[in-house]
């Protein structure tokens, strides 16, 4: 901020919030690592604490809020300091969301460390998780820095998530086809990789939200979308 | 100055071309021009002596009264140039009426101070066209459930958002085209500053307003439109919603956040 506010206060408010959101995004960040690895390395006990940390960031959250609220009654913010509050609140949800994402990989751990790996499948998660954390990482910076290119970058690098969860999906489900006693693993690396494409997307609209801070505008070029996972079915010709 | 569009002439109420104004040697008002638009709120805003009251003044020609005041350049209301020297500027006053800051009733009647304008205009037939015109402007000014049945009391009797409503029924009887407000609510609690906002939001089907106020949220509540003067400037004039959320200027930005521009 080049310029300070009149009202000393407001300053230091605006900075104690954005200081709140990167301290939960840089949790958030920790948690896709920790599950991941947790994943890799069959390590249950690094996934019970990512299942553990998880009200962490749901208590940011919710402090996020209590603090944006009291701003907006008590400084009634204009222009870039109210874009600031509405993009703060937004990206905290999807800050939650994405928390919540490597909650729910850290939870289906139990039944998968019981099993063998199910061919590259880990490897391609961990790719496609690797990518949305650096999503995250450049998003939250691009928020800090008010950088609108690096945050429609981060938004445009989402398709390739997008199609490495379309290869997921078909590879498993020709394990699936090759051998039904796969189903349940292969169905939880499904929900995985659901996951990971859900943060991602969420990711992109964090982006939107730092371009619509810093511009005033929200992105109006279409995000191009690649996950077709929706539209296949199994068809005997697959197998070939 | 910034734009942010350019609507048909025929929207347009109020046009001031190039006004320049000056008090003595001092220049007040550099180079303005702005459509007001017909039927709209429109807010002029920007710190105390930027000039938003003076010109606001220039709008019903109340700079006449001071005399080291000179205006040059063009305003024109409905096409016509209000500075013309064939303007009645008693009748240019009936047009375009104004609410100014302290309520100031005349030392009359509820009653009279409605009836006043429309008897020494000139405006009605008969005693019982003047009642209900009289009510009919109370009732506009949402005033007139509170005074019905006294209105041969003292109209400085009224609370002091009473008293604005009244100064409002009186500018509305004489059937201006636009109104001018002089920071209207700025005397008032929060409940009666409502009302009037709520009078504005109402008022505005019929009447051009003008407001100028010190109170973005406001501003940014009851007008369409919003001018920001900084200086004897206009610096951006544009939509409300623009203004508010996303300002082109970086003084307007700076004023609006209350930032040290």
């Amino acid at each position: 901020m080049e310029n300070t506010h009149i009202v000393g206060a407001f300053d230091k408010d605006l900075k104690k919030i954005e200081g709140l959101l990167l301290e939960m995004g840089g949790l958030v960040e920790l948690q896709m690592a920790d599950v991941m690895m947790a994943l890799v390395k069959r390590d249950t006990t690094l996934g019970q604490e990512v299942r553990d940390k998880d009200h962490r960031i749901d208590a940011l959250e919710q402090k996020i809020n209590e603090r944006a609220v009291r701003l907006l009654a008590l400084r009634q913010p204009m222009a870039d300091d109210l874009r600031m509050i509405i993009a703060i609140m937004k990206v905290s949800a999807s800050l939650e969301r994405i928390g919540d994402y490597a909650k729910n990989i850290a939870k289906r751990l139990s039944v998968l460390v019981q099993a063998p790996p199910i061919g590259s499948s880990e490897k391609t998660l961990k790719r496609m998780s690797d990518l949305v954390q650096l999503m995250v990482s450049d998003v939250l910076d691009s928020f800090l820095k008010r950088d609108i290119e690096l945050a429609d970058d981060v938004r445009h690098r989402d398709e390739e998530v997008d199609l490495m969860n379309n290869t997921l999906f078909r590879e498993l489900l020709t394990y699936m086809m090759e051998d039904p006693r796969s189903i349940s693993v292969c169905m939880h690396l499904l929900f995985i990789a659901k996951n990971i494409e859900r943060a991602g997307d969420h990711t992109t609209s964090i982006a939107e939200q730092v371009h619509y801070m810093a511009s005033g505008s929200l992105p109006t070029d279409e995000r191009s979308k690649s996950d077709i996972t929706s539209t296949m079915a199994v068809h005997p010709d697959m197998e070939s | 100055m910034n734009m942010q569009e350019t609507d048909t002439l025929s929207k347009t109420q109020v046009s001031a071309r190039n006004v320049n104004v000056f008090y003595g040697e001092k220049q007040a008002l550099h180079n303005i021009t702005l459509d007001v638009k017909r039927n709209k709120v429109t807010s002029f805003i920007g710190p105390s002596g930027c000039g938003k009251t003076t010109f606001l003044k220039c709008i019903n020609r109340m700079n006449d009264l001071i005399d080291i005041c000179r205006i040059e350049g063009d305003i024109l209301i409905d096409g016509q140039d209000i500075y013309d020297k064939n303007v009645d500027v008693v009748a240019l006053r009936a047009h375009v009426g104004m609410v100014f800051q302290k309520p100031n009733p005349f030392p009359k009647s509820i009653f009279e101070n409605v009836a006043y304008g429309m008897k020494i205009h000139n405006m009605t037939k008969s005693k019982s066209e003047l009642e209900d015109r009289v009510e009919d402007s109370l009732r506009r000014a949402a005033l007139w459930d509170e005074v019905k049945d006294r209105l041969d009391q003292p109209g400085t009797g009224l609370s002091g958002g009473q008293q604005q409503r009244l100064c409002i029924a009186r500018t509305i009887a004489v059937q201006p085209r636009v109104i001018l407000m002089d920071e209207p609510a700025s005397a008032l609690d929060p409940i009666a500053t409502a009302k009037v906002e709520e009078l504005i939001h109402e008022l505005r089907e019929n009447f051009t307003i003008i407001i100028v106020t010190h109170s973005m949220q406001q501003a940014a509540r009851v007008s369409q439109h919003t001018a920001f003067f900084h200086l004897g400037e206009l610096v951006e004039y544009g939509k409300t919603n623009t203004i508010f959320t996303n300002p082109i200027d970086e003084r307007t930005q700076n004023y609006i956040t209350g930032r040290i521009g």
